[in-house]
């Protein structure tokens, strides 16, 4: 196969971090190549320099055998290469239309709007998608956002197709018809690049498969030479996987209990909608749904956040729908934010100082309104050896520890006060195997001590995986409860995107 | 009555008005410009300068949009090519204007021109009521009206307005379209900034053909306000600017009438307007109506790792 595109010896640094340390890999014209990699590997950044937003310090790019340089995503575009960011590049207060026509070339100057509306209407009708071209972009559904950024490119008429973990916010239909789009694009000869890490689609789709590691590339395989197993054990290399065993059947006994809760958010729409859960005690509940369907308005009002406008939450019979974070926590409940460096920890404080953040009022940390350091400095100790954090030097701001030793700060935090319930969003987002196995193994071990978990998350592998029972929300409301034992994902994503209920 | 009331509402809102234009095209680009009541000032010296010493008042009005365009350059340069704060710069213009306007406007005090004179446009000020108000102004105001009208245009039915409005919104999803964010804002910013300058050349030109320091009396930051309150929009831009013109206008005739409430309290009627303004539109912004660019005031770094 005629070569389209390679990369040679790519190596990219950032003040203090080597993102890409020597990375090599080709594509060849109507190929789909898998990029694998765990989080940090380097995947999003190397794509980033494939499309001239990093400027990589070294090494080479060749397109058609010709060496090239990108100094702006302009370079690449105009090269034929086109990329569906993770975070989606669109204007939320623009409508459909007007996201579309600032990626085309050759737009008229005047009207362009009304000049361009037929051509644009004709590419979405022949990939059968339903998309309203005046509807402003943040009223619709994720999926259909990444829609434009696919009709986007392909009105672009760009070769190179780079697709940066696609489906991870998609149903599993939404996902089969995004294979469907992608496996034509292929024999229309259009390469693409697809990011994921999510095996079953990887084998599903992928001709070739590059697997990244730390910023290397480990290795090419070549369909047919590898199954999950292989790519799964190249993927985490040699290391070590924490083992964990799922806690016994929990009790009837209900822990939490909501009641047609409803929150609005900013823009004054329901976020939460007449929503019912219950919570028993030891139970690992899993919540599936897409995102943006309500889950951080659900986190955020369970932990006094947000502010709830009906119906009631009940802690342990205790009524604790208005109560503020600091009552939740008093309350017993603790909180794994979807964001950890925006409200998981303070970065610029110590570990030390991120460890008591909530609890720092307790007698045993102060000298009457005196801080004791040296107490402070013990719980550190103590917090680090228990839960395995690689901790830097003593006194250096938290936000230098790699993802997975900040997920590990903040659940050592909110575990402390033996809590009642833990509330997880997303806990497991952007970690590596080893860090994600570990906090599974947190949860697991809590529910066997008869903490209950609310886990919230997008990744059906890890709900079914962990989970006692799976509640699916849409929309802001409860659709129903699925026995993970017994219910198939076609279920649970008919569920997800409000098709049937349980 | 009502006619000279609306006649005066119009001279004493145009200079705001091309004030809150020029900053409504920064905004738009994602940069905030608090260096309005700055860029003000130095239109109004260098329009008034070059119209003494030349006796043109084109060329006037050239001077005012180059010298404001040159200042507001230097706003461009601090906050989009090297990504600075754009707070800190804007005031620091502001500073700045008022400084070096004061130094070299020394040499004019005093000095005086031929001012813009009305021209009745034919028909258009026979109307009733606003006939006088609108159409038997001066050059200035009618070019405020051309601007207006091309400004909406040039957001929401040209390419170039697309992209820009693209940029303030989001840059990096402008940048992925191949857009050259910083070309864009650093012209934003610098054109933008010329129009302010227009606006204080108003003042020098129009309002009182003389120069006076500090002659633009806070009009900048009621500017600054009024971008929030018109929404980002340069049709109720002229709403907003005519409503400050009004209440100028209003306190100036019960001055005339010669009322018992104090001059100084009447003076202070816009401002206070603006508070009221301000706290009203960010009411409504929080309520979800918000038009408000989404990445204004953030600088754009392309390798900024999120």
């Amino acid at each position: 196969m005629p070569k389209l595109l390679q990369l040679q010896h790519i190596r990219k640094t950032f003040p203090g971090v080597v993102a890409l340390d020597d990375v090599s890999f080709s594509i060849a014209a109507g190929e789909i190549h898998t990029l694998l990699g765990e989080n940090g590997a380097g995947k999003s950044t190397l794509m980033n320099v494939l499309t001239g937003f990093y400027a990589p310090d070294s090494g080479s790019l060749q397109l058609d055998g010709q060496s090239v340089r990108f100094s702006s995503p302009r370079d690449s575009l105009a090269l034929g290469i086109g990329m569906v960011h993770q975070h989606f590049m669109l204007v939320a207060a623009h409508s459909v239309l007007e996201n579309i026509l600032v990626a085309l070339q050759g737009v008229p100057l005047l009207f362009p709007r009304r000049q361009l509306r037929s051509k644009i209407e004709q590419t979405i009708d022949e990939f059968g998608i339903d998309l309203d071209l005046d509807a402003p972009v943040w009223q619709l559904s994720i999926g259909a956002q990444q829609w434009i950024e696919l009709i986007k490119l392909l009105m672009r008429d760009c070769r190179l197709l780079i697709l940066d973990e696609p489906t991870a916010v998609l149903t599993p239909q939404e996902a089969d018809k995004l294979f469907q789009v992608l496996q034509r694009l292929k024999q229309q000869g259009k390469s693409i690049i697809f990011i994921s890490h999510k095996m079953r689609e990887v084998m599903e789709i992928s001709d070739r498969v590059t697997i990244l590691k730390k910023g290397r590339s480990v290795t090419t395989l070549e369909a047919g030479e590898f199954n999950q197993n292989k790519l799964a054990a190249l993927m985490i290399g040699g290391d070590k996987i924490p083992e964990w065993q799922k806690s016994l059947p929990f009790s009837d006994e209900l822990v939490l209990e909501i009641e047609n809760l409803a929150v609005r958010n900013d823009r004054g729409l329901a976020d939460l909608d007449n929503f019912n859960l219950q919570l028993k005690k030891g139970e690992i509940l899993g919540i599936a749904g897409i995102a943006g369907n309500g889950q951080k308005a659900l986190a955020e009002a369970l932990t006094g956040l947000t502010r709830v406008e009906s119906g009631r939450v009940l802690a342990a019979g205790e009524d604790i729908t208005r109560s503020c974070a600091r009552s939740s926590y008093i309350a017993g409940i603790a909180h794994i934010p979807e964001d950890r460096k925006a409200i998981g920890i303070v970065p610029d404080l110590s570990l030390d100082e991120n460890l008591i953040l909530k609890n720092f009022r307790a007698k045993r940390f102060r000298h009457g309104v005196f801080q004791s350091r040296s107490a402070i400095r013990n719980n550190a100790i103590e917090k680090v050896d228990q839960f395995a954090i690689k901790a830097g030097p003593q006194g250096s701001p938290v936000r230098l520890l790699s993802g997975g030793n900040i997920q590990k700060v903040i659940i050592a935090r909110e575990l402390s006060e033996q809590p009642v319930v833990l509330i997880a969003l997303y806990p497991t987002r952007g970690l590596d195997i080893g860090s994600a196995e570990y906090v599974h193994k947190v949860i697991a071990e809590g529910a066997g001590n008869g903490m209950s978990t609310i886990l919230i998350s997008e990744d059906l592998d890890e709900l079914y995986k962990i989970c006692d029972r799976i509640a699916v929300i849409f929309r802001g409301r409860l659709i129903g409860y699925v026995d993970p034992a017994n219910a198939s994902r076609e279920q649970i994503g008919l569920m997800m995107s409000g098709e049937v209920s349980a | 009555m009502l006619e000279i009331l609306l006649d005066a509402t119009v001279r004493a809102g145009t200079p705001i008005l091309f004030a809150t234009l020029g900053a409504i095209i920064n905004e738009r680009a994602g940069i905030i410009n608090l260096g309005i009541e700055g860029l003000m000032l130095i239109g109004a010296l260098s329009g008034f300068a070059a119209t003494f010493s030349s006796g043109s008042l084109l060329l006037g009005v050239v001077s005012a949009f180059v010298a404001a365009f040159i200042a507001g350059s230097i706003h461009a340069l601090i906050t989009v090519q090297l990504r600075g704060n754009q707070i800190v710069s804007g005031l620091a213009l502001t500073m700045f204007g008022i400084g070096v306007t004061a130094l070299f406007g020394r040499g004019v005090v005093g000095q005086t021109i031929d001012g813009f004179e009305r021209h009745a446009v034919p028909l258009l000020s026979q109307l009733p009521v606003v006939g006088k108000a609108f159409f038997n102004q001066n050059g200035l105001i009618y070019f405020s009206f051309l601007l207006v009208a091309f400004i909406w245009f040039f957001f929401y039915h040209t390419r170039w307005g697309l992209n820009l409005r693209t940029i303030g919104e989001n840059p990096a999803a402008a940048d992925a379209c191949g857009i050259a964010v910083n070309r864009y804002r650093f012209l934003a910013v610098a054109c933008g900034s010329g129009l302010v300058g227009i606006g204080g050349a108003y003042l020098s030109l129009a309002s009182t053909p003389m120069w006076i320091e500090n002659m633009t009396a806070g009009r900048g930051w009621i500017a600054v306000a009024l971008v929030i309150f018109a929404s980002w929009s340069s049709v109720r831009a002229l709403f907003g600017a005519y409503l400050f013109g009004g209440i100028t206008a209003m306190q100036l005739r019960f001055q005339a009438m010669g009322t018992t409430v104090s001059a100084h309290v009447l003076q202070m009627l816009p401002y206070v307007f603006t508070i009221v303004v301000l706290v009203i539109s960010t009411i409504r912004l929080q309520k979800g109506a918000s038009q408000q660019p989404e990445n204004l005031g953030l600088p754009y770094d392309r390798e900024d790792r999120k």
